[in-house]
C-alpha cells in the first residue's frame, strides 16, 4: 500500500507541478493567471489518444504533433485573450477571458470526441520483466517529464540570452521595453512554451489519468494549488507543492477515502492561502494609495 | 440663510412619483406577465418559467457579489448543489427521519449561507483570480463530494428531489412559488442596491481606497453580502431540486455556473433589472433553438469573451441613454462657503491632531524618519516639500494606509490605530487623494453620499426590508450631500455619472464626499493640481472657510501662492525630516527652504 500510494501520488503531484508551471509560465510573461492550463493538460491525454488510437500515428510523433497542438493554444491564447485585456488589469473582470476561452474549447471537444473518459495506449514497449518495468511507466513518465522540464527551465533561464530576456520582461515589463525588447513576440513565444509544457503534462499523465475532458476542471484546480501555495511565479515552489499535494492527496484517499481527501486539499488550501495570501515561500506586496 | 437653500431641499427630494413610476415600469411588466402567465395553460412554458425563476432567485444574490462587490465568484453553482442535495437528503430521510419540505428548504438557506461565507472568506484577502479559483475549487469538491458520499447523495445514481405539499404542490401551485420567491429576492436585493451598503458595495468594486477612508469596513459588508447570497443559492437550489423531481451530480454543471455569470454580466453591473432580464433570456432562449442545444455552452462562453473584450458594461450600460444626453459645455464651478455651517453644524468644537515621532522605512528607504506635526482646529497647516520628501505619506500615515514603524497619531487625546483606515472615518478624519478616487459608474450625488456611510444607523437587515431607519437614513443621507454639494457648487451635476465630469470637478466631488463626515481633520492631497487660476483661487475660499468652521485642514500643496495665501502654519518637509515650521511669512524668508525648495 505505502508503495502504490508513493508511486501514484508523486505521478499525479508531477502533473499538478506540470500544470503549475504552466500557470507560472503564463503570469511571468504578462502578469495574467491563466484559466487556460487545466485545458492544455486535459488536451494533451485527449488529443494523444485521437492521434494514437483513432488515426493510427505511431507514438513518437504523435507526441510530437500534441506538443505541437499546445504551443499553437498557447499562441492562439495570448492573442485572442490576454493582449487584449493586458490594459485593463486593474479592473476586476479581465481574469474571464481566458476562463471564457478555455471553456470554449472544452466544449469544442465534449462535441466531437464525448465526454467520457477513453484509455490511453501504452507509449514505450517495455517488457515488465526488465529493469524498465519494475515501476510501471505510467508512473514514471510524468516524474521524469517533471524532471526534464525543470532541468530544461532553470538551464533556459540561467544559461541562454533568450531566457534572460524573459527574466527581464517577468521582472519588470517595462523596463525590458525599454531596453529595446520585443515584449510582444517573448509573450507570445513565453505563452507557447506554456502550451508546450501544459500538453506535456497531460499526454504523459494520460495512461494515469485517462484521456478525460472532466481533467480539464481537476488539472485547473489541483495545478494552481501548489502554485498558490509556494508563491507564484516560483517554479521550485510549484514542483515542491506539487508533489506533496500529489502524496498528501493519495495518503487520505487510501486512509480516510475519496471525501475527505478532497475537503482535505480544499480546506489546507483556503487555510493556507488565509494566513499567507502571497504564499509559503511568497512575499508580501505593499499597496499603493 | 434659509431662504436661498429652499430649492435645495425640492431637489434632493427626488424628481416627483411620475418619475419614481417610470423607472419601476419595467418591474410592474415584468411582475404583471409572471402573474398571468398560468392563464396560458401551457405547462411546457410553466416549466420554463419555473426553471428562470430558481435561477433569479440565485442569481439575485451573484449579482450583489459579482455586479455590485465585483468579485468574480465563478463557480456559484456550488451553492445550487448544495441547497438542492440538502432539501432532497433531509426530505428523503437520507439523513435521521425525513423532514417536512418546506423545513428541508428552510434548512437548504442556512446551509447555503454556511457556505456562502465560507467560500467568501478567501476574497477579504485574496487578489481576484486567486478568489475565482477557489470557487471554481469548491464548485470541482462539492460535485465530486456528491458522487462519493452515497449514503447521502445516492452518489451517481442520484436521490429524489421532494414534492412541496399544498397550497405550493407541482404544476401552478409551485409556480407561484417559484415565483414568489424571485419576487422577493428581486426586492430584497434591490432595497439592499440602493442603501448605503450597496453604494459602498460598489464602491469596493471601483475605488477601495475611498470606501476605506468613508468608514466603509469591508471584511463586514463583504461577509453580509456572502451569506445572504449563499442563502439565495441554497434556497434556488432547494427548489431546483423539487423541479427536476430527480438530482444526480450532472445536473449542476460548471456551465450553469457560466450562464448565471453571463446573465448577469451582460445585464450590467451594478443594476437589478439588466442581470434579471439577462438571466431570463440566457434561460428561455435556448428551449426556441433547439437546433443549437448542443453548442449553448459554446455560445455562452463565446458570449462571455465578447462581453469581457467588447461591452464590459452590458446592456444596462447601452441603454443607458440619459447619460450620453451631453453636458453643459462652459461650466463654472461656485462654492458657496455660505452653506458650510449648515453642513457641518455649527459652533463645533475642533479637536486637535498631533504626530509625534513618526518613523517610517519602506525597506531600506526611510520616507519618514520623525516627524512631529500639530494641527489646530481652526486653521489650515500646509505641508510643503519637494518630491519625495513624505508629504503623501505623512497623509497615509495619518488615514491609517501606513503603520508607522515608530510613533504616534493622536486626535485630541484619542490615540488613533496604526494602519486602519476604515476607523479613521469614526473619529471624523477626512481625506481626498492626489488622483480623485471616485466611483466612476455611479452618479456625482451617490458619490458623495458614500461620505457619509458612517452616520447611518439602519442595520443591513433593515436596509434588506426597508423599514423606517432605513428610509430615514437614505433621506437624510441625500440632503446632506444636496447640501454638500451645493457647497462645493457642483448641485447641477448630482445625477450625472461620475466619469463624465472634467477633471476640476472631481476634486471639488472629493471635497463634498470628505465634508459628508462632517470632518474634525480634513487632510488635502493635492486639491489645486489641474484647476485653473480662478478654480484655484475659489478652492482657497472654500478650504479657508472649512477651517474657519472649526476644522483642522491639511493641506499638501505644490502651488506655493495658495499655500502663502490661505495657511495659518506651514511645515517644510525634506528628506522625511521637518526642514522648517512656522508662519508663512517666517517660511517664505526662510533661507535653507528658499534654497531646498521654493527657489530665489
Amino acid at each position: 500500500m505505502f508503495l502504490s500510494i508513493v508511486s501514484y501520488g508523486l505521478a499525479v503531484g508531477a502533473v499538478y507541478a506540470l500544470i503549475g508551471i504552466t500557470y507560472n509560465v503564463m503570469f511571468s510573461a504578462s502578469r495574467v493567471f491563466s484559466f487556460t492550463a487545466g485545458m492544455l493538460g486535459m488536451l494533451g491525454g485527449v488529443l494523444g489518444a485521437l492521434f494514437i488510437n483513432k488515426l493510427g500515428i505511431n507514438a513518437a510523433l504523435a507526441f510530437v504533433l500534441v506538443l505541437a497542438c499546445g504551443a499553437a493554444l498557447g499562441i492562439v491564447t495570448e492573442i485572442l485573450t490576454v493582449r487584449p485585456v493586458l490594459k485593463s488589469v486593474e479592473q476586476h473582470l479581465y481574469v474571464l477571458s481566458t476562463l471564457a476561452f478555455a471553456l470554449m474549447i472544452q466544449q469544442v471537444v465534449a462535441i466531437e470526441f464525448g465526454t467520457e473518459a477513453y484509455p490511453f495506449p501504452v507509449l514505450i514497449p517495455i517488457d515488465a520483466n526488465s529493469i524498465w518495468g519494475i515501476v510501471d511507466q505510467k508512473f514514471w513518465l510524468p516524474v521524469l517529464a517533471c524532471a526534464v522540464t525543470i532541468a530544461g527551465l532553470e538551464f533556459l533561464y540561467r544559461k541562454t540570452l533568450i531566457g534572460r530576456a524573459f527574466l527581464a520582461i517577468a521582472e519588470d515589463s517595462y523596463a525590458a521595453r525599454a531596453l529595446g525588447l520585443p515584449e510582444t513576440r517573448l509573450r507570445m513565444a513565453s505563452y507557447a512554451l506554456a502550451g508546450v509544457i501544459g500538453a506535456l503534462a497531460g499526454f504523459t499523465g494520460a495512461q494515469m489519468l485517462l484521456a478525460f475532458i472532466g481533467n480539464q476542471a481537476i488539472l485547473n484546480f489541483y495545478g494552481f494549488v501548489p502554485v498558490a501555495l509556494g508563491g507564484m511565479g516560483s517554479n521550485r515552489g510549484a514542483v515542491i507543492g506539487g508533489l506533496a499535494l500529489g502524496l498528501f492527496q493519495q495518503a487520505a484517499n487510501f486512509l480516510v477515502g475519496g471525501i475527505f481527501a478532497a475537503v482535505a486539499v480544499f480546506a489546507v488550501f483556503i487555510v493556507v492561502l488565509l494566513l499567507r495570501p502571497e504564499g509559503l515561500a511568497g512575499a508580501a506586496t505593499a499597496r499603493r494609495v | 440663510m434659509t431662504d436661498t437653500t429652499a430649492p435645495l431641499q425640492a431637489r434632493a427630494a427626488g424628481t416627483g412619483w411620475l418619475g419614481r413610476l417610470e423607472g419601476k415600469v419595467s418591474w410592474i411588466a415584468l411582475g404583471l406577465a409572471g402573474m398571468l402567465l398560468p392563464l396560458l395553460d401551457d405547462s411546457y412554458i410553466g416549466v420554463i418559467a419555473q426553471r428562470a425563476y430558481i435561477y433569479w432567485v440565485l442569481s439575485a444574490g451573484l449579482n450583489l457579489v459579482v455586479g455590485y462587490a465585483g468579485q468574480i465568484a465563478i463557480g456559484w453553482v456550488s451553492m445550487l448543489t448544495l441547497g438542492a442535495y440538502t432539501t432532497a437528503a433531509l426530505a428523503a430521510g437520507n439523513v435521521g427521519d425525513p423532514w417536512h419540505p418546506y423545513l428541508a428548504l428552510l434548512a437548504s438557506g442556512v446551509v447555503g449561507a454556511v457556505f456562502g461565507v465560507v467560500v467568501g472568506l478567501p476574497a477579504l484577502r485574496l487578489r481576484t483570480f486567486y478568489f475565482a479559483m477557489t470557487t471554481l475549487g469548491f464548485a470541482t469538491i462539492v460535485t465530486q463530494v456528491a458522487l462519493a458520499w452515497k449514503s447521502v447523495t445516492g452518489g451517481g445514481v442520484g436521490t429524489p428531489g421532494p414534492v412541496f405539499p399544498a397550497p405550493f404542490d407541482p404544476g401552478w401551485g409551485f409556480y407561484y412559488f417559484c415565483f414568489l420567491l424571485a419576487a422577493i429576492a428581486t426586492w430584497m436585493t434591490a432595497n439592499l442596491a440602493s442603501s448605503r451598503y450597496g453604494r459602498a458595495l460598489i464602491a469596493v468594486r471601483d475605488a477601495e481606497v475611498a470606501a476605506e477612508a468613508s468608514g466603509v469596513a469591508k471584511p463586514k459588508l463583504l461577509m453580509m453580502v456572502f451569506l445572504l447570497a449563499g442563502a439565495l443559492g441554497g434556497v434556488a437550489g432547494g427548489l431546483f431540486s423539487s423541479l427536476q423531481s430527480y438530482i444526480t451530480p450532472d445536473a449542476f454543471t460548471f456551465e450553469m455556473s457560466v450562464l448565471f455569470f453571463i446573465g448577469i454580466l451582460i445585464g450590467g453591473r451594478g443594476s437589478i433589472l439588466g442581470p434579471a432580464l439577462g438571466t431570463l433570456l440566457l434561460t428561455v432562449l435556448p428551449e426556441f433553438a433547439a437546433p443549437l442545444v448542443q453548442w449553448s455552452t459554446f455560445l455562452y462562453a463565446a458570449l462571455l469573451l465578447l462581453i469581457v473584450l467588447v461591452i464590459p458594461g452590458g446592456i444596462a450600460d447601452l441603454l443607458d441613454y440619459k447619460n450620453r444626453r451631453p453636458l453643459e459645455q462652459h461650466r463654472e464651478i461656485a462654492p458657496r462657503p455660505d452653506l458650510l455651517p449648515r453642513l457641518l453644524g455649527e459652533r463645533r468644537s475642533g479637536e486637535l491632531l498631533s504626530l509625534r515621532g513618526i518613523e517610517l522605512s519602506f525597506g531600506g528607504v526611510r520616507a519618514i524618519a520623525g516627524i512631529d506635526l500639530e494641527i489646530r482646529p481652526g486653521e489650515v497647516h500646509g505641508l510643503i516639500g519637494p518630491n519625495g520628501s513624505g508629504k503623501t505619506t505623512t497623509l497615509n500615515v495619518i488615514s491609517g494606509y501606513y503603520a508607522p514603524q515608530k510613533g504616534e497619531v493622536r486626535l485630541g487625546t484619542a490615540l488613533l490605530p496604526p494602519g486602519a483606515p476604515h476607523l479613521r472615518a469614526p473619529h471624523r478624519i477626512a481625506r481626498t487623494f492626489q488622483t480623485p478616487r471616485l466611483i466612476g459608474a455611479a452618479s456625482v450625488l451617490e458619490n458623495v453620499m458614500l461620505g457619509g456611510t458612517i452616520d447611518g444607523h439602519g442595520s443591513f437587515a433593515e436596509s434588506l426590508l426597508t423599514l423606517p431607519r432605513h428610509r430615514r437614513d437614505e433621506v437624510q443621507l441625500r440632503e446632506s450631500a444636496m447640501l454638500a454639494l451645493a457647497t462645493v457648487g457642483l448641485e447641477s451635476l448630482a445625477n450625472v455619472r461620475a466619469d463624465r465630469l472634467q477633471h476640476s470637478e472631481l476634486r471639488f466631488v472629493e471635497i463634498a464626499r470628505a465634508l459628508m463626515l462632517r470632518p474634525a481633520c480634513l487632510m488635502l492631497d493635492e486639491p489645486a493640481a489641474g484647476l485653473s487660476a480662478e478654480e484655484i483661487r475659489r478652492l482657497g475660499a472654500l478650504i479657508k472657510a472649512i477651517s474657519r468652521a472649526g476644522t483642522a485642514v491639511l493641506l499638501v500643496e505644490h502651488h506655493a501662492d495658495l499655500i502663502f495665501d490661505i495657511c495659518d502654519r506651514v511645515t517644510v518637509l525634506n528628506l522625511g525630516k521637518v526642514l522648517a515650521a512656522g508662519t508663512p511669512a517666517e517660511i517664505r524668508s526662510h533661507r535653507e527652504v528658499v534654497s531646498a525648495y521654493l527657489g530665489a
